[in-house]
């Protein structure tokens, strides 16, 4: 009785020993080296694993910052220079400066502007129907209005507005990471610059038709009559395709070229009032 | 027991209203829009320029390389623009604009309805005259005629197939076209033979056109290698690969061309078109047209100008019935919803139908149940549930190996969903994805 559990325990020991000490070898032979500094890296990062940067996930970024040696051309958009800076702590780098950027949506096409001339009843992604037809209204350009932006966006940064039939951007909680500007089969998000208060004037427009077409579709587009770019004073506006387009980082945000525009196909936001100029009438008045 | 193919299929209600009405000839419009890319292929290229005249058969746009195909001048008159026009999926397409003035068809046309049954011209001759005449697959495909009459080197043809099934509920533009010019499609499959140096050929017509059986099969025993073969009804037995599987028994291999088994499809319209270039030297200008619906008044058969907008069509039949909710081009199963009324008529056209509202719209999207009613109706075997799931999650490499490039697009599956999905929707989809990836794997 005594013996068969001495006998069973020698057997197992013997078996567990020799075990070790084939793994010990095993684990020797096989070893695979890895950089702790791309742990430290990673643990930096916000862990969102959104693909903002280019790489799949935050430790393929990780790996990828370590493997470089050099971080000019890495960039989480979603830590920003905060994060980056700590990244380039710990590798010992420079690290790039970036201002912070957000998502714009270049369409103003809502259901009051852009009438619908025939419905949709297919399956309800917006890039069904972009390989389906140029969508429900008359703008081959403009917003489909399914939310494929809303469902790709992992911070809760957008949400599809029920009255105007638009996603709309919460600038709080956008990381400018760029899932939207890679899901929206009609390329209408734009990464622009972020300025305090939510500050911004952009053409909320990419319809490419000409004047005359593009007004019967929407009241808001664009009809490319060049006035703002006239009125520029910083070269901020270019020309191109029936359209103007306002460059984020030229843009010194005089806001000459809003009243300009005959669509108001220009939108700004986040900037005080204007002052209401004095009625010229009433001067003529007085001198006549 | 008739033939038929083996997997899958569906019977949808036929509603051929227009069946027993002959071919009239459609009022010429007053502007035409003729679209430079009508057939699958390269666009051609315009030749003419704003304010030149053209006269009815003249080339005014010249193919673009070998997949495609010339395009002649279904009017005479004189060219406004050449401008951009939306096309069926509402996207705007090159078109060229004439204003009508006047019916002047070129003096090399001969425009009398004798039969011309002689033909001297040898195999390649035929070819490039069917070329010159830019004759493209007339059953909705457009693929270019010529293309399929120069098989591969190391292929060689034994069967033509002549496509009279017409599988797709409301038309019957094929099924008039046998009855009124059977004599006229069969010298034309004589040509098509002669150029494909082919002495067998097949003409497939379903069960549910006894009349036009009859008639082929009695004028078929005139000329030699043709033989007329009825199919049990089903759909889509008008595709490519149902089609050879049911009069042949043969099986196209999954991504091969039918010349892999050595069968060359063509459509009887297409025949007819041969016919006409080759005897009556007329390049392809005009086709027949169903205009049906169930609300129509006077659904009809027309012979229309390419480049004529629907809407004119619509007028013809006596203007778009109020209860109307989708105008289609095309058959109710493949096909499209027109979202704007001004689309004009192309060589491809094969029906105009006006669907009403309550038929038209789709019922509510409901979880799959896998219930495999899809599976079973699908002709080509595949999965759509589970092709739908993969497009749906963006599983380009899985979709690929489930085979979706081999799916025909049939709208088998969606017809036959008890939970209403949009399989077709998303599969149709998928295959785009995959296609471009593909594309991309081979540069």
């Amino acid at each position: 009785m005594n013996m068969t559990i001495i006998y069973t325990v020698i057997t197992l020991g013997a078996i567990g020993s020799s075990a070790a000490v084939i793994l010990y070898f095993v684990a020797q032979k096989f070893k695979v080296y890895e950089d702790p500094r791309i742990d430290d890296v990673e643990g930096s990062l916000p862990g969102a694993n959104c693909g903002g940067c280019g790489y799949a996930g935050c430790r393929a970024f990780a790996e990828a910052c370590v493997k470089e040696g050099d971080l000019s051309d890495l960039y989480c958009p979603v830590g920003g220079n905060d994060c980056m800076s700590g990244v380039a702590k710990i590798l010992g780098l420079e690290a790039v400066k970036k201002d912070p950027r957000v998502a714009v949506l270049r369409c103003n096409g809502t259901c009051e502007f852009r009438p619908r001339v025939n419905a949709y009843d297919g399956a309800a992604t917006c890039a069904i129907i972009h390989a389906t037809y140029s969508g429900e209204t008359g703008c081959q350009y403009g917003c489909l209005g399914c939310g494929d932006c809303c469902a790709v966006c992992e911070f809760d940064a957008l949400h599809m507005d029920p009255v105007t039939g638009l996603p709309v951007v919460d600038e709080d909680k956008c990381t400018a990471c760029g899932a939207c500007v890679r899901e929206c089969p009609k390329n209408l998000f734009e990464l622009r610059k972020k300025l305090p208060k939510h500050r911004k004037i952009y053409v909320a427009c990419r319809n490419e038709d000409k004047g005359p077409v593009n007004k019967k579709a929407c009241e808001v587009a664009c009809i490319g009559c060049s006035k703002c770019f006239k009125v520029c004073e910083y070269d901020a506006i270019t020309m191109g395709n029936n359209l103007a387009f306002i460059d984020s980082d030229k843009c010194k945000f005089c806001r000459k070229c809003v009243p300009v525009c005959p669509t108001n196909a220009i939108i700004e936001t986040g900037f005080p009032p204007r002052r209401v100029k004095e009625e010229p009438a009433e001067s003529t008045q007085v001198t006549s | 027991m008739l033939k038929t193919f083996k997997l899958g299929g569906i019977h949808p209600p036929e509603n051929k209203f227009s069946a027993g009405q002959a071919i009239q000839i459609a009022e010429l419009p007053k502007v035409v829009s003729i679209p430079v890319a009508q057939h699958i292929g390269t666009p051609s290229v315009p030749v003419v320029a704003k304010g030149d005249k053209v006269k009815v058969g003249q080339l005014i746009a010249k193919s673009g390389g070998f997949v495609s195909a010339n395009i002649h001048s279904s009017v005479s008159g004189t060219v406004a623009k050449l401008d951009l026009v939306p096309d069926s999926l509402g996207y705007p397409k090159q078109a060229i604009i004439i204003n009508v003035d006047g019916d002047e068809w070129l003096e090399t046309i001969d425009r009398s309805d004798a039969l011309v049954k002689e033909c001297d011209l040898d195999g390649p001759s035929i070819v490039q005259k069917v070329n010159e005449s830019g004759i493209v697959g007339m059953g909705g495909a457009t693929f270019p005629t010529h293309v399929k009459l120069v098989p591969p080197k190391g292929m060689k043809a034994e069967y033509l197939l002549i496509n009279g099934v017409e599988c797709e509920p409301y038309l019957t533009s094929d099924h008039r076209l046998m009855l009124e010019k059977s004599d006229e499609i069969l010298v034309g499959t004589c040509l098509l033979m002669k150029a494909l140096n082919v002495d067998k050929a097949i003409i497939g017509i379903e069960n549910n056109k006894p009349d036009a059986i009859r008639l082929m099969t009695e004028k078929a025993s005139k000329y030699k290698g043709i033989q007329v073969v009825p199919l049990k009804v089903k759909y889509p037995q008008g595709g490519e690969k149902q089609l050879i599987k049911a009069a042949t028994g043969r099986e196209v291999p999954s991504g091969a061309l039918p010349i892999a088994v050595g069968c060359v499809v063509s459509n009887v319209g297409s025949a007819f078109a041969v016919y006409e270039a080759i005897q009556k030297n007329k390049p392809l200008f005009e086709r027949v047209v169903t205009i049906t619906g169930k609300s129509v008044q006077n659904p009809a058969n027309l012979k229309v100008r390419i480049g004529t907008p629907v809407s004119e069509l619509i007028t013809a039949v006596g203007g778009l019935p109020e209860d109307t909710g989708k105008v289609i081009s095309g058959g109710p199963m493949m096909g499209k919803a027109l979202a704007n009324m001004e689309v004009p008529v192309t060589k491809g056209t094969s029906g105009i139908l006006m669907i009403p509202a309550k038929e038209a719209r789709r019922n509510e999207v409901q979880p799959c149940i896998r219930c495999s009613r899809c599976v079973s109706a699908c002709p080509m075997g595949l999965e759509p549930y589970l092709l739908m799931t993969v497009a749906e999650k963006n599983l380009l490499e899985r979709a690929e190996s489930e085979r979706i490039m081999d799916c025909i697009e049939c709208g088998s599956c969606s017809y036959t969903c008890p939970a209403s999905r949009p399989l077709l929707d998303y599969i149709r989809f998928g295959k785009s994805r995959v296609g471009a990836l593909i594309r991309a794997r081979k540069n």
